[in-house]
């Protein structure tokens, strides 16, 4: 295998996954773009982890993998909030702490 | 991309190759699906197969233990939050409009060039080079966990704080006082 090959999926995936980010308005899809582009960052970490014959990219991958699981948490408790207060959670219409 | 393979051919894999494409082909499908779609569910379950995907790709690098991670904390876990989230915050399960922001087109440009720039540069870095075929019955999760448990072991203390404040953080935001 190259490892162009997975690196460059990746790269395919962290564009899909910015273009995401930026396109959505909806917060439980921007938080799902966010998996996508944490996802590629995986598998770039797994792909040079077997390059160097060294497990420390899969060690990274696991904690990838955990912190997303966190922010995933923190991220829908706080979009849960904002709908229960603004019973929407279009992100273009929090503006209250625009100066 | 496509010239490289064909002057390589003789000694990869094909079966590897075929398989590669299959999945490589299904994540980026899904993934687009999942920025495009006009329904929170479709996009839950679009996003499903990329981390089922990943899951195989992970396999096909001889991360074993990280696939079946990944299998566990996101397919398992991590999707039944998306669904609940989508579910309490009313999405349509039918689809609707005003998904996107008003001014999506600007997406496109910027994730082309993004994406040109960095196929560039990592043809241009990488061009041919080929990754080492996993060596057959290795010990690759005793390795892992020798790693986690011996030189990565502070990242790993650190990780379990992160969860617990997490868990600790999610519960006080989101309860009804």
């Amino acid at each position: 295998m190259l490892i162009n090959e997975f690196l460059i999926l990746g790269a395919v995936l962290f564009c899909i996954g910015v273009y995401g980010v930026i396109v959505r308005k909806n917060a439980v899809l921007v938080l799902m773009s966010i998996e996508l582009i944490l996802n590629s960052v995986n598998i770039n970490l797994m792909a040079f982890s077997l390059r160097r014959g060294d497990v420390a990219g899969q060690t990274f991958a696991l904690y990838v993998i955990a912190v997303a699981a966190a922010e995933v948490g923190i991220g829908l408790a706080l979009v849960l909030l904002i709908y229960r207060n603004r019973r929407s959670i279009a992100l273009d219409e929090l503006s209250q702490m625009k100066g | 991309m496509l010239a490289v393979l064909a002057a390589t051919t003789q000694d990869i894999n094909i079966a590897q190759q075929i398989g590669f494409g299959i999945i490589a082909l299904t994540m980026v499908v899904a993934a687009i699906r999942v920025v495009t779609s006009n329904n929170v569910f479709h996009a839950a379950l679009w996003l499903i197969m990329v981390l089922g995907g990943a899951a195989a790709q992970y396999l096909m690098l001889a991360g074993e233990f990280v696939a079946i991670a990944q299998v566990l904390v996101y397919i398992g876990a991590v999707m039944v939050l998306f669904l609940f989230g989508a579910m309490l915050t009313r999405s349509s399960i039918r689809g609707e409009q005003g998904l996107n922001n008003k001014n999506w087109a600007l997406g496109i440009p910027v994730a082309l060039l993004l994406g040109g720039t960095l196929i560039y540069a990592l043809i241009d870095t990488f061009r041919d080079e080929r990754l080492p075929s996993p060596a057959a019955g290795s010990q690759s999760i005793q390795a892992v966990s020798d790693s986690i448990f011996g030189q990565y072991l502070l990242p790993f203390w650190a990780l379990s704080f992160v969860l617990l404040v997490a868990v600790i953080g999610a519960i006080v935001l989101a309860r009804k006082d």
